[in-house]
């Protein structure tokens, strides 16, 4: 974690007048740790240069390993987010955008790793001989560089999803896959090896017995002081994590109502000579707003309120009339999918056939049937003019609200403008 | 002689389209324009209108805190927000009516007109919501028994309100006179500001708007 930056008097940080420069581990760009890369970054020479200065010391009786596996540890990972500007962030949270270019396979840190590994037998010849820790050491090396790897690829998945809670599986394997959990497998079984190998050198098994329960116990007391300690520590990253999604979240409502707003405009200019137009593209766009602003987040696939404003919103788009809906209570849409399907007929019926003008659609969910009115100010009709292959009225209208057990009347005269009323009785199966 | 308005609101644009509107419409004078709540209680106070248009989102408290310190005229408030603790809020402080800022010059002109003449003014939102507060989600009685409950009438002059229907076509639906009509709704009014707070408090966060 980063330590808190101190602060002058005035409240403002130091950094603001005196900027520190950090090195970080480059996970982007990395063959092993990113440890090469973002020194190379830091101090502004080539990362080949870096590489061969780490290669060669570790042939140096493995001070570059040492070196190196210590950077590792002590190096922050570079904070990959909030580089970007608030829209394509936003954008890119919500998958609207290209994610990161998909890094090299498992297979170059793989050889990369082999070849430290090759270094470290290099070493441990040189500085031992062919000798008794020599093995297990070289299996520990191993399994520890494959088990940071890991940690590494876990932080940047957390980086990179945000909308997730803090969970310590995912702590460790990341998004999952085979190569985390494989890299986890390997590292801890290396481990574990170099442990046998080494309890087991004496050749002794109550030798090797007494130095596993010694290791056991050593780790549990470790685990003891540090419990509370790192329990604390999770439950505040736990606190700030959430804390950053609520950001996100509303950085990216911002976003999403600025970036509508644009489109709306472009499109307004592009239609200024056409009022039709523009102004079913500011009723649209209205209607955005207020949905953000405003409405209840419901799901049009659960909610029948939802559901009939979303059709009524399609129409108005569709048609370029104003729709007004109006729901008293609400219920979960389930088999009102005909209803709504009805409503949508209604409404699109009297768009086209009303000229304009404004339609009101009112529904009511009481305790034993549901009421949908919808009603327009045209010039109405005498019902029994229409002709039987009207399909709209007769097909998805009546016999659409009779099939599903409910009825439908229709009220209109000349000059009279028309209403529909759609009725279907709630089933009392909950 | 022609009903004295003062605009409130703190978009200069959209001020200056409702005059430009309300000039068109005979009858109705705008004598004056505010910005904020200090400059409306200002401009209320000296110019002494029939009707106030009024936004509800307004610098300086709101809608509802000019209402609290100017108290004489009739307001109308006139939003873009269709939430509905803007709508009863402002209904309950005081207002007669609630309006979208898309209602066209002449509905908007006959909506001041009939609160100038004392009446209440029911978009077909605001009596949804209305029906909403007094429907079954709260169990009225059951929390206080004095509380009034809407009648029959009202309720089917609501239900009216909601469909789309003109005072008109409402007095003719159910064969009664406008003037009963216009004595339904202000009846509504007066219940929904006099109702007890705890009632509405409730219904409004069983929506989860508190």
């Amino acid at each position: 974690m980063e330590p808190r930056r101190p602060t002058c008097d005035d409240g403002l940080a130091m950094s603001d007048t005196r900027p520190v420069r950090r090195a970080y581990r480059d996970t982007e760009t990395s063959v092993v740790g990113g440890v090469a890369a973002g020194l190379a970054l830091h101090l502004g020479v080539s990362v080949t240069w870096v590489r061969v200065f780490f290669v060669a010391t570790a042939l140096l009786s493995g001070l570059g390993v040492v070196l190196y596996a210590g950077l590792w540890f002590f190096l922050p990972a570079a904070p990959t987010l909030e580089t970007g500007t608030p829209g394509a962030e936003s954008a890119t949270r919500g998958g609207r955008r290209p994610g990161r270019i998909r890094r090299l396979g498992d297979a170059g840190p793989a050889i990369a790793l082999g070849a430290l590994g090759f270094g470290g037998v290099l070493i441990v010849e040189q500085s031992l001989g062919i000798g008794t820790l020599f093995w297990p050491l070289l299996i520990a090396v191993v399994g520890i560089a494959l088990l940071w790897r890991q940690a590494d690829e876990a932080q940047r998945e957390r980086w990179l999803d945000a909308g997730e809670r803090l969970n310590p599986v995912r702590m460790v394997f990341g998004r999952g896959g085979w190569a985390a959990y494989a890299r986890v497998a390997a590292g801890a079984l290396l481990v574990v090896i170099a442990f046998g190998l080494f309890s087991l050198r004496g050749g002794s098994i109550d030798n090797a017995g007494q130095l596993t329960t010694a290791f056991l116990l050593g780790v549990v007391g470790i685990a003891v002081i540090l419990g509370p300690w790192a329990f604390r520590l999770l439950t505040d990253l736990a606190a700030e994590r959430a804390e950053r999604v609520r950001t996100q979240e509303r950085a990216d409502v911002a976003a999403h109502l600025h970036d509508s707003v644009l489109q709306t405009l472009a499109l307004i200019q592009k239609n200024a000579a056409d009022p039709a137009a523009v102004t079913r593209l500011a009723r649209s766009q209205e209607r955005d707003l207020r949905t953000w602003l405003y409405a209840d987040a419901t799901d049009p696939d659960v909610s029948l309120a939802a559901a009939l404003r979303q059709a009524a919103a399609e129409v108005e788009d569709a048609h370029g009339v104003t729709v007004d809906v109006v729901v008293v209570g609400d219920a979960p849409l389930g088999t009102l999918q005909a209803l709504v399907a009805a409503t949508r007929e209604a409404v699109t019926n009297a768009a086209k056939h009303a000229g304009g003008g404004r339609i009101d659609v009112y529904a009511e969910v009481g305790v034993a049937a549901i009421d949908v009115f919808i009603r327009d100010r045209g010039p109405g009709f005498v019902l029994d003019d229409v002709p039987e292959d009207r399909h709209g009225l007769r097909d998805s209208i009546l016999a659409r609200m009779e099939r599903h057990g409910g009825g439908a009347e229709i009220r209109t005269a000349p000059g009279e403008g028309t209403e529909v009323r759609l009725h279907q009785p709630r089933e009392e199966d909950r | 002689m022609s009903v004295r308005v003062v605009v409130v609101d703190d978009h200069a644009m959209f001020r200056s389209g409702v005059r430009a509107e309300l000039a068109q419409q005979p009858g109705i004078e705008v004598v004056a324009e505010a910005e904020d709540v200090d400059s409306a209680v200002r401009a209320v106070t000296t110019t002494r209108p029939d009707v106030v248009l009024l936004d509800v989102h307004l610098p300086g408290g709101g809608g509802v805190e000019v209402m609290r310190r100017a108290a004489g005229p009739r307001y109308l408030a006139l939003s873009v927000s269709d939430a509905a603790e803007d709508v009863i809020g402002t209904i309950r402080g005081g207002a007669r009516g609630y309006v979208t800022k898309t209602i066209t010059g002449p509905e908007l002109a006959a909506a001041i007109k009939r609160v100038a003449d004392g009446d209440a003014v029911f978009s077909p939102r605001l009596a949804g919501f209305v029906l909403d507060a007094f429907s079954g989600v709260i169990d009225v009685a059951a929390v206080d028994e004095d509380l009034d409950r809407l009648t029959e009438r009202e309720r089917e002059v609501m239900r009216l309100i909601a469909r789309g229907y003109a005072y008109k076509e409402v007095a003719k639906e159910l064969f009664i006179s406008i003037k009963t009509v216009e004595t339904h709704m202000s009846n509504v009014l007066r219940k929904l500001q006099l109702s007890s707070r705890h009632e509405l408090t409730r219904w409004a966060s069983d929506r989860r708007l508190l």
